[in-house]
């Protein structure tokens, strides 16, 4: 444990988060700080390591070393020996959007909704369905609450995929790539969502590719290489302006690739 | 053909299958299918002991005769001073051996499920058990319902085999109206047609069964 983090008007306070597979060490010293409200978009090439910390904070991967303090938590300090309660207790702070969308394909959209809350979170089932009716209808599905993740288009699974995270009231929203796996032309409902909940004052960490997406929406810009961040800050600076080599490269690629 | 044995002796065969063979098939695949789930755990549970364990059991049962697991049981273990009823022993060791080859079919079944769905689980908050039971396990169920179905088709038509330790089920019954009226023929031709029938319906539940889990799976 650390004492009380530097930034008082942090969510979420992230300093030296170490993480290898085997010998090939994926995060050197991450160091992260989101404000409530804020929307953080991860950028970088693959392999970089950005989904990583993403999975970090979410208690999907279990880092080897750094701290990761939720805002009201304790800081888990996991070069230290964590308990496994303090390591999982920061999974109740956020839920992850994933690229493939990971429904459960043998629930109908609604229960999909509804599993965390009611399952996990103990809370009435018929206040935990209100709720997920509205989130529903919020993002124009409410009509396909009954049916399967199967019967859906690619964009409306992660719709409900949103919905789903959205439903255990988070402190924190982290999106994996969430419009990767889709066809191009519905990509846009997907970002239009997340835009939403950006004006919403949502915080949220997006890892994605697309730079626009990233700077109409981002209020910062990480950008990832090799395991550690090389430049952050506005995105217009980031993005239009990179400071780094490394992340001119970046920007240059994705916007002229061929 | 005797036609009028074959008919007189119809009922008391059915009857036998009814009473004997389907209850102890019942019995023993559920009683199997319960430690069968336990030893998939074991083995996909990452602990080297553990999974060793279950590997060596599930080794043990596929590696024997099913004859050989039955007279150890029966006539073996009173030697040994442990005495046990036909009825009882036929369960335990059926059961023992239905749960060597459904355990490798539950492990397969659970891992094709995709790690994505743990990671869905535990991304709402659920813990490992509760994924299991919620997420991971009603998806194995449908990809583990025709490899199962062959088990339980298998280990109806095993049951005979309970015979030769005095249990009453289908064959037995046949046997002794056989070797009272010395028509082998008849009688064991007429015992098999019933197996015969009882597996076709078998068969169709299967079907049913998969119709039905189907809602279960992505497509």
């Amino acid at each position: 444990m650390l004492p009380a983090e530097p930034d008082p008007t942090a969510l979420l306070t992230v300093t030296g988060l170490e993480k290898s597979f085997g010998s090939n060490s994926v995060l050197k010293s991450i160091d992260l700080s989101v404000r409530s409200g804020q929307v953080v978009a991860l950028v970088g090439p693959s392999g970089s390591g950005k989904t990583t910390v993403l999975r970090c904070l979410n208690g999907l991967e279990v880092p080897d070393g750094g701290t990761v303090a939720f805002r009201g938590g304790p800081a888990v300090d996991f070069g230290a020996g964590v308990s496994r309660r303090d390591a999982l207790s920061l999974r109740d702070r956020s839920a992850m959007v994933f690229q493939n969308y990971n429904l459960f394909p043998h629930r109908t959209v609604l229960e999909n909704v509804i599993e965390g809350p009611v399952q996990v979170q103990k809370r009435p089932r018929r206040e935990a369905i209100a709720d997920a009716e509205r989130l529903l209808g919020r993002v124009g599905l409410a009509e396909k609450k009954d049916q399967h993740p199967f019967e859906l288009s690619g964009g409306q699974q992660q719709r409900v995929g949103i919905v789903r995270a959205l439903a255990l009231q988070p402190d924190l929203l982290l999106f994996d790539e969430p419009t990767s796996a889709l066809d191009p032309e519905l990509v846009g409902e997907v970002l239009t969502v997340i835009k939403e909940l950006a004006d919403e004052d949502w915080t949220m960490v997006i890892v994605t590719h697309e730079l626009a997406f990233a700077r109409e929406v981002a209020d910062e810009v990480v950008f990832m290489d090799g395991g550690v961040v090389v430049e952050h800050g506005h995105p217009d600076q980031v993005l239009r302006n990179p400071v780094h080599e490394r992340t001119r490269r970046f920007v240059q690629r994705l916007l002229h690739p061929f | 053909m005797d036609w009028e044995l074959l008919r007189d002796s119809f009922w008391p065969i059915v009857r036998g299958g009814l009473t004997g063979t389907i209850p102890l098939s019942l019995a023993s695949f559920v009683l199997g299918l319960a430690l069968a789930l336990v030893l998939a755990l074991l083995r996909i549970s990452g602990r080297r002991v553990l999974s060793g364990i279950a590997r060596g059991y599930i080794s043990v049962i596929r590696g024997t005769p099913l004859l050989v697991q039955l007279f150890v049981i029966f006539y073996g273990l009173p030697s040994i001073g442990l005495v046990i009823p036909p009825w009882p022993s036929a369960i335990i060791a059926f059961s023992l051996n239905v749960a060597g080859y459904a355990a490798e079919i539950l492990r397969a079944a659970i891992l094709s499920v995709p790690k994505g769905q743990w990671e869905a689980g535990h991304t709402i908050g659920m813990s490992r058990t509760v994924t299991l039971r919620r997420v991971i396990l009603p998806q194995a169920a449908r990809v583990s319902v025709p490899p199962l179905s062959n088990t339980f088709i298998s280990l109806v038509k095993d049951t005979s085999l309970a015979s030769l330790i005095l249990v009453t089920e289908l064959f037995r019954e046949a046997q002794q109206i056989a070797a009272f009226s010395q028509q082998f023929m008849t009688l064991y031709l007429e015992a098999a047609l019933v197996y015969w029938v009882f597996c076709l319906v078998l068969s169709s539940g299967q079907s049913v069964l998969e119709k039905r889990l189907d809602r279960y799976v992505a497509r």
